[in-house]
């Protein structure tokens, strides 16, 4: 039984279930293996070979390659596998959740400081909220 | 017997350890988040536990999607903290209590709910932060932990009405363990944050106080929340939320009935990182 489709109608947020899970699995698999140094240096020294080593999509290695991370969150990734990529980039939790907003770093972070971003108009698709930009994956077909 | 006398709340924010660990908890952002567990000190040199119940998620951390228990319990004598990426926190090591953990985990699942026995697992930061927050700088950690994780990860993920009755399952388990030892349990995460898309930075300050509330005067009525709630209101990562609610199920009221907790302490603050910083300590009463 898959989740209430209620999970599917909050904007700006890709909820990551069980279907997720095995689309994104050798995506977030490769994230995990950069937890080791030597793999985060060879990742490093050439990207594209190694991401060739895993069973990914060539969709799923050009998000990487692209550091798309709204991409790589539609194709099966969740943030906690995906920040693996940024903290191999040296980049904070703060950083890699700023990016995927469209907003640049200091604003973002300049909205946290003001209180964060706000509910109202946020909570269901079809709002007026500041996180309605589309960006569902159309091929999920969901 | 073994007593609970008191169950603690908190966020478990990673950048919080961060600082902690760089020493920044002085500087003008973080100064009033460490400010929120002041507290914690003092109440601690009369409430000192023997065993801390530690209810956590791990992060992609030991747990990979080539499996993940929905409720894990560690029963193994000691824990490292994990290299999440940046390296591993400098922190003591956590050293586990395998007696109580093991009559735990048989007491717990012969009252229906099948947990995942772990003897070997590196902690990561939301098992080691609360720890840090809750007793600062220390050459060890003050009690024996028992870590407890839960899958708030990969969806679905258990409810709240479930985790409620777990923490009431556990706390008839350590209730009835026949050693005189003072344990309290922790819930953490939280509170409302979203780490992902564009919808990335929400908080909802309304929304996380009326949770403290109910949390403290209707854990039942709370626990009946569904999970799209959590999610659509606190933001994807603020459904870690539903784990207090397995501290707060193991509550003498909840339990057996009878008088509500005590609120000793009570926090909250926006923001730390991404997310908004939630602290609350409850004493069982009598």
């Amino acid at each position: 039984m898959a989740l209430d489709k209620e999970f599917n109608e909050i904007p700006g947020t890709i909820v990551f279930d069980a279907e997720q899970s095995r689309k994104g699995y050798w995506l977030n698999q490769f994230c995990m293996s950069l937890m080791k140094a030597e793999n985060r240096a060879r990742f490093k020294a050439n990207e594209r070979a190694y991401l060739d080593e895993w069973k990914m999509t060539e969709e799923q290695k050009q998000a990487v390659l692209d550091r798309d991370l709204n991409r790589m969150m539609a194709l099966g990734g969740n943030i906690y596998f995906l920040s693996k990529i940024g903290a191999t980039d040296g980049k904070s939790f703060q950083q890699m959740a700023g990016s995927m907003t469209g907003m640049s770093e200091h604003d973002y972070r300049d909205m946290m400081v003001k209180g964060g971003r706000r509910i109202d108009g946020n909570r269901r698709i079809g709002e007026d909220g500041d996180a309605q930009r589309p960006q569902k994956d159309p091929a999920k077909g969901r | 017997m073994a007593r609970i006398t008191a169950s603690v709340y908190t966020s478990h924010i990673p950048a919080v350890g961060a600082a902690f660990d760089l020493g920044r908890t002085k500087e003008d952002y973080w100064k009033p988040v460490f400010a929120g567990y002041d507290f914690d000190k003092q109440w601690m040199k009369t409430h000192k536990p023997d065993v801390i119940f530690l209810v956590y998620n791990d992060h992609a951390t030991a747990f990979s999607l080539q499996m993940i228990p929905t409720f894990a319990i560690m029963t193994g004598p000691e824990f490292n903290p994990a290299d999440e990426g940046y390296g591993a926190r400098p922190v003591p090591k956590v050293i586990g209590d395998p007696e109580l953990a093991s009559y735990i985990a048989s007491a717990v699942i012969q009252q229906d709910f099948d947990l995942t026995m772990v003897n070997e697992i590196d902690v990561d930061h939301g098992l080691t932060v609360p720890l840090s927050c809750v007793f600062g700088e220390v050459k060890e950690w003050p009690a024996k932990i028992i870590p407890f994780a839960v899958n708030v990860v990969q969806h679905p993920v258990p409810s709240g009405a479930r985790c409620l009755a777990l923490g009431r399952a556990i706390g008839k388990a350590i209730m009835s363990y026949p050693e005189d030892i003072n344990v309290h349990i922790w819930g953490t995460g939280g509170m409302s944050h979203q780490l992902q898309g564009p919808r990335a930075g929400l908080i909802n300050k309304e929304w996380d106080n009326a949770f403290l509330d109910r949390l403290i005067d209707d854990p039942k009525g709370l626990s009946q929340m569904p999970n799209i709630d959590y999610v659509r209101e606190a933001g994807s990562e603020g459904i870690e939320l539903v784990m207090w609610l397995i501290a707060r199920g193991a509550m003498s009221d909840v339990v057996a009935g009878g008088p509500k907790p005590k609120v000793a302490h009570r926090f909250y603050h926006v923001p730390a990182s991404n997310t908004a910083v939630g602290h609350l300590i409850l004493e069982n009463a009598g």
